[in-house]
């Protein structure tokens, strides 16, 4: 059966037979560091052909059509036409910031990948705060935005980068207490553990209503803290022409709109594996022969299927849901979703050391 | 009270975007529903609404007949003077002079398709035809005469 594991093991093996053991791990480093950036390459190109496609079929268009079967390389060659623009400084701007901005995000977006379970035993680094690293980096990727805002020299960048600031900062509050209730269940940081611990069942199912509010609250956090719509006023096109980027072109630009959808993916990825089981195919219980069937899909698929289902639940509120107004959308995390998620977490941990959860 | 209508609030924010998603998420499941058309591709099987106005038109019948009797309504009634009638008199089987239309000119560079000259006509003879393709590499081929030439009033129209 096909599985990502055999083939780490076998280049791992194959490696350490013909080379040094040092020479060995830095070959693998250089393999893990291409596999990332083709992971992102391959993402940010069917991500943004899904969302154009998502977007065209729920406003009764077609969307993009015309370049290979159901326009699959509209995107490649809207990349290509990115690469080949002039990548623009303004002479207004803080030249150094406005150069490092689009780095940051990106490596920032990089970074998160480390401890995600992509399939069994197919992880980069299965560190044991896992989880506490993904809230810990995400928000990093703030500064990348404030710094992209400020040296533009741009008013609207400005406003924009600072909107968002207070955006990321308020909903990480939720998401962290969204998190926290799933944890309070699993009693460990790690993935792999949190991933082991839905062997029986996905916690979404065993932990009754407390874990579906989580996650309701942790999708709603989720898209906030990827300024997607309705959350998007770090952008918002019809008052701040774009936001932070209102003033990058060519690369630079297509760095941050990388950025946006590989943060999509991770968020995505990080909410399946604490609510939908992450790799773990669906198991019901103690239904041996039931979840010996499901064993046969290979766990690679059970992941991507799952983020991909959430990618598209987060494209359908984009296209289904109107803006919020500054001021609603704080009130709507201060006096909505953090008093609620913070309820949620008692009842959680009621929940858990009661034991009513399977 | 105050928690019952925080409680109301919430419920009716989720009840609301709910029915936005089921609407999108029914466009999204029935593909029948997209209305774009695919133009140059569905040519041949283009289907435009009747009250779709493309230019004027006289229909003529298999006798070569119209039902144009040249009484200048429609040059009337155009506002920027895209109709001209040209009429005759010709001389009718009782041997009477009367008036009829020698040529309807018809200038589609000033048309704004308003259909005014339609809603003039006392004998419908002229109407909108669905036809839209109407670009030329001559801007003299858009001075049109819509009586066809040797055509004449239909029996029976006055």
């Amino acid at each position: 059966m096909f599985s990502l594991e055999g083939l780490t093991n076998f280049i791992h093996e194959w490696l350490n037979g013909h080379l040094p053991a040092t020479f060995a791990l830095l070959v693998e480093f250089v393999i893990v560091g291409v596999a990332a950036i083709g992971l992102f390459a391959v993402l940010g190109l069917g991500l943004v052909w899904m969302e154009r496609k998502v977007a065209a079929v729920m406003q009764i268009r077609l969307g993009p059509n015309r370049l290979g079967p159901k326009g699959i390389f509209q995107t490649s060659a809207d990349t290509v036409k990115l690469i080949m623009k002039e990548a623009l400084t303004p002479s207004n701007a803080d030249k150094f910031l406005f150069n490092l901005a689009p780095f940051i995000v990106i490596i920032v977006a990089m970074l998160i990948l480390v401890p995600i379970a992509f399939a069994r035993n197919f992880q980069i680094w299965d560190i044991n705060i896992g989880v506490l690293y993904v809230t810990a980096v995400s928000s990093l990727s703030v500064i990348g935005i404030l710094m992209a805002g400020w040296s533009s020299g741009n008013k609207y960048s400005l406003l924009g980068a600072m909107r968002s600031g207070a955006q990321i900062v308020s909903y990480e509050l939720s998401a962290g207490l969204s998190i926290i209730s799933i944890i309070v269940l699993t009693g460990s940081l790690k993935i792999s553990d949190i991933v082991a611990s839905q062997e029986n069942g996905w916690w979404i199912f065993k932990g009754h209503i407390p874990a579906i509010i989580a996650f309701v609250i942790f999708i709603i956090a989720a898209t906030a803290e990827t300024n997607r719509a309705p959350f998007d006023l770090a952008e918002a096109e019809s008052e701040l022409t774009a936001g932070f980027h209102t003033e990058y072109g060519g690369m630079k630009f297509a760095l941050f709109f990388l950025s946006e959808y590989i943060n999509i993916f991770i968020v995505c990825a990080i909410c399946a594996t604490l609510f939908l089981g992450g790799w773990m195919p669906f198991h019901i219980g103690s239904w041996t022969a039931f979840n010996h069937i499901m064993d046969y899909i290979p766990s690679s698929i059970w992941f991507f299927g799952k983020t991909i289902f959430l990618i598209f639940v987060i494209m359908w509120f984009r296209w289904t849901f109107p803006r919020l107004r500054v001021d609603q959308l704080l009130n709507l995390e201060w006096k909505y979703l953090l008093p609620i998620s913070m309820f949620n977490v008692l009842l959680m941990t009621l929940m858990a050391i009661m034991g009513w959860h399977f | 009270m105050f928690l019952a209508d925080y409680i109301k609030d919430v419920y009716g924010a989720v009840k609301s975007l709910l029915t936005g998603m089921k609407l999108t998420g029914y466009y999204f499941t029935h593909h029948k529903e997209i209305i774009t058309e695919e133009y140059p591709n569905n040519r041949a099987t283009l289907k435009l609404a009747d009250r779709f106005k493309g230019e004027v038109w006289m229909p003529h019948d298999e006798n070569n007949e119209h039902a144009c009797t040249g009484c200048s309504s429609c040059e009337i009634a155009c506002p920027n003077g895209s109709i001209k009638i040209v009429s005759m008199n010709v001389i009718n089987a009782e041997g009477k002079k009367k008036k009829a239309i020698d040529q309807h000119i018809y200038r589609l560079d000033m048309c704004t398709m308003c259909g005014l000259c339609v809603e003039a006509c006392p004998t419908d003879a002229i109407h909108m035809r669905n036809t839209f393709e109407l670009s030329v590499f001559d801007r003299n081929h858009l001075i049109m005469r819509l009586n066809k030439p040797g055509s004449k009033i239909r029996e029976g129209v006055e």
